[in-house]
């Protein structure tokens, strides 16, 4: 095939520049809420109640990211970081372990019941947070996992995607390498830790990626099980900060907040854009 | 698929597979299973002993006038943000396809949402159209439209539309341009060739040969709109007013957290399984090895 660039199909002259302003308004679309939340936690809290709110940014960068980090408004901010860092890296971590293992025994061992285990590893895909909120909760309380961070990760790191997503490129390792470990007496451990995981290398990043994401942006799960402020996570916190009834939020507070809540995973994002990309292919094969 | 080379050992395998189905047996299915029991219990109304009731719970909920409302909020509210977020995800995508150069940078510049937590998308959302302080609600009121959502259900269903297909644009665009950019140019350049315009070419050869990557993020889209849009809902508008905007998940942690009327949220949550299971077999059916990437 030729090269798409030089093709007769894209447009020069008016056409072309349509296009870029087609392109600009969506990413216009994009920006927006963002930089007014930005200009929000920039500015004081009687610019915003006076509406309309300025849309360039002020000079109370500093005192309201302080603020926001130090104190907060039900716990310091750094605080909520911290917990949705340790969640969302718990997470991410424990589903990529615990997948790799059972991929790993599916994919090399005949053993009774490998295929029930497959398969009940399969239905969890029906079965998200979501639609079994309470009895999870019940389940949760009885081990005393209530605001801990036990609480918050394991019961969301079964994952039956990153399990198929490892059995799929374990499939595609040439069997001449297990051969070849097994004639020279090595353990199906050995296997697995010296030629299995450095080749998965890859994968496990591009899935950290994702799932580092999939963790940090959890609210439903958070929002249940964590009561004590201090055990929130930054994402599931925002929505506690404003108060109940008719007293006036704390806008800039908020807003520094929010922003600081989406600043982890689109650095990841673009930071990582090829794995990122690969990630997301991969995991919804 | 099966590997011809495989090591012996039983114990091993059980091992490295007990981590998973650990995970999986108390925290997936022990609460599937305590749910679906649960549905056919109603609690006495000093929680002390529980009383079966069959399909009491079951027949109760459908014949409740919430609950079918509910129904028909969800499959407006998820057709509505699938067809918004592909809608608009399709035509960025076009255009970035069109480019001779750039479309790179474009891709950087519109992906990154996808990494903004539904929720947060909520509140960013509801901060500009707050009923006091939002910038939007203010511009709107100076055309003389007053906007509240707090208020008006139509316009509080519109927020948490936009709110809930705004984060999900990055996502049905990587697919869509991914998706435009394996048609071979040559068909494309033919059709041109044949005097077919852009219009044309879009209507007759590129919508269907990107029909597998529609239908994946049709299904995929579906499932985000009813699941995955939780945080969007309970930050902007807390499924009201007058629970126009209480999508079906919404309604089990409503009734079962907030209203603690365990039977009715434990058959809740059996009826949304059958939906999440009809999805999920949907998605593998008919979608897996259809869609080009």
């Amino acid at each position: 095939m030729a090269d798409r660039h030089t093709g007769m199909v894209e447009k020069r002259g008016a056409g072309h520049w349509l296009t870029h302003a087609g392109l600009i308004l969506g990413v216009l679309f994009i920006f927006f809420p963002i930089w007014l939340a930005f200009v929000a936690s920039t500015i004081t809290q009687p610019e915003i109640v006076h509406p309309p709110m300025p849309l360039l940014p002020g000079d109370q960068f500093l005192e309201n990211y302080a603020k926001a980090l130090v104190s907060g408004v039900n716990a310091p901010v750094a605080r909520m970081l911290a917990n949705s860092a340790v969640m969302a890296i718990g997470i991410a971590l424990g589903k990529i372990v615990i997948s790799i293992l059972s991929a790993f025994a599916i994919v090399y061992f005949r053993f009774p019941g490998r295929k029930l285990f497959f398969w009940l590893i399969f239905v969890t895909l029906m079965l998200p947070v979501e639609v079994r909120i309470v009895p999870t909760y019940e389940v949760a309380a009885r081990f005393d996992m209530l605001n801990s961070y036990q609480g918050l990760i394991l019961p969301l790191i079964a994952s039956a995607t990153a399990t198929f997503l490892f059995r799929q490129f374990f499939m595609t390792v040439p069997d001449e390498l297990a051969e070849a470990a097994r004639v020279d007496g090595a353990g199906p451990m050995r296997f697995f830790v010296d030629i299995l995981l450095p080749m998965s290398r890859t994968n496990m990043a591009a899935l950290f990626v994702i799932l580092f994401i999939y963790g940090w942006n959890q609210y439903l799960w958070p929002l249940l099980i964590t009561t004590d402020p201090e055990m929130n996570t930054i994402v599931m916190g925002i929505k506690q900060m404003f108060p109940s009834g008719d007293d006036i939020a704390d806008w800039p507070v908020i807003m520094a907040t929010s922003i600081l809540a989406m600043i982890p995973p689109v650095i990841v994002v673009i930071s990582m854009q090829k794995l990122f990309i690969r990630g997301l292919v991969d995991s919804e094969k | 698929m099966e590997k011809r080379v495989i090591f012996k050992g039983v114990w091993l395998p059980l091992l490295l597979i007990a981590p998973q189905m650990l995970i999986t047996a108390v925290f997936f299915f022990y609460p599937a299973g305590q749910a679906v029991w649960q549905s056919l219990f109603i609690p006495d109304p000093f929680g002390l002993s529980m009383q079966y009731v069959g399909l009491g719970n079951f027949e109760y909920l459908l014949s409740d006038p919430y609950y079918r409302a509910s129904f028909l909020t969800t499959a407006i509210f998820s057709t509505l943000v699938t067809l918004v977020s592909m809608g608009l995800a399709l035509y960025l995508a076009v255009l970035a396809d069109r480019l001779i150069k750039g479309s790179g940078t474009y891709r950087t510049l519109l992906i990154w949402p996808y990494a903004v937590a539904p929720a947060v998308a909520g509140v960013l959302w509801m901060f500009m159209f707050n009923t006091r302080v939002g910038v939007i609600t203010w511009y709107l009121g100076q055309l003389g439209y007053d906007w509240n959502h707090v208020l008006n259900g139509t316009e509080a269903m519109g927020l948490v539309v936009i709110a809930s297909a705004w984060g999900r644009i990055s996502y049905n665009f990587l697919f869509f341009l991914a998706g435009l950019q394996s048609i071979p140019r040559s068909v494309i350049e033919a059709a041109a060739i044949d005097g077919a315009g852009f219009w044309t070419r879009f209507r007759t050869i590129v919508f269907p040969l990107l029909s597998p990557t529609t239908f994946f993020l049709l299904v995929v889209n579906i499932v985000y709109a009813f699941f995955e849009t939780f945080g969007v809902i309970h930050t902007i508008t807390a499924g009201g007013p007058q629970q126009s905007t209480t999508i079906l998940v919404y309604k089990v942690y409503a009734d079962g957290f907030v209203g603690q009327d365990l039977g009715s949220s434990a058959a809740q949550s059996v009826i949304l399984l059958l939906v999440v299971g009809a999805l999920t077999v949907l998605q593998f059916k008919y979608v897996e090895r259809k869609v080009h990437y």
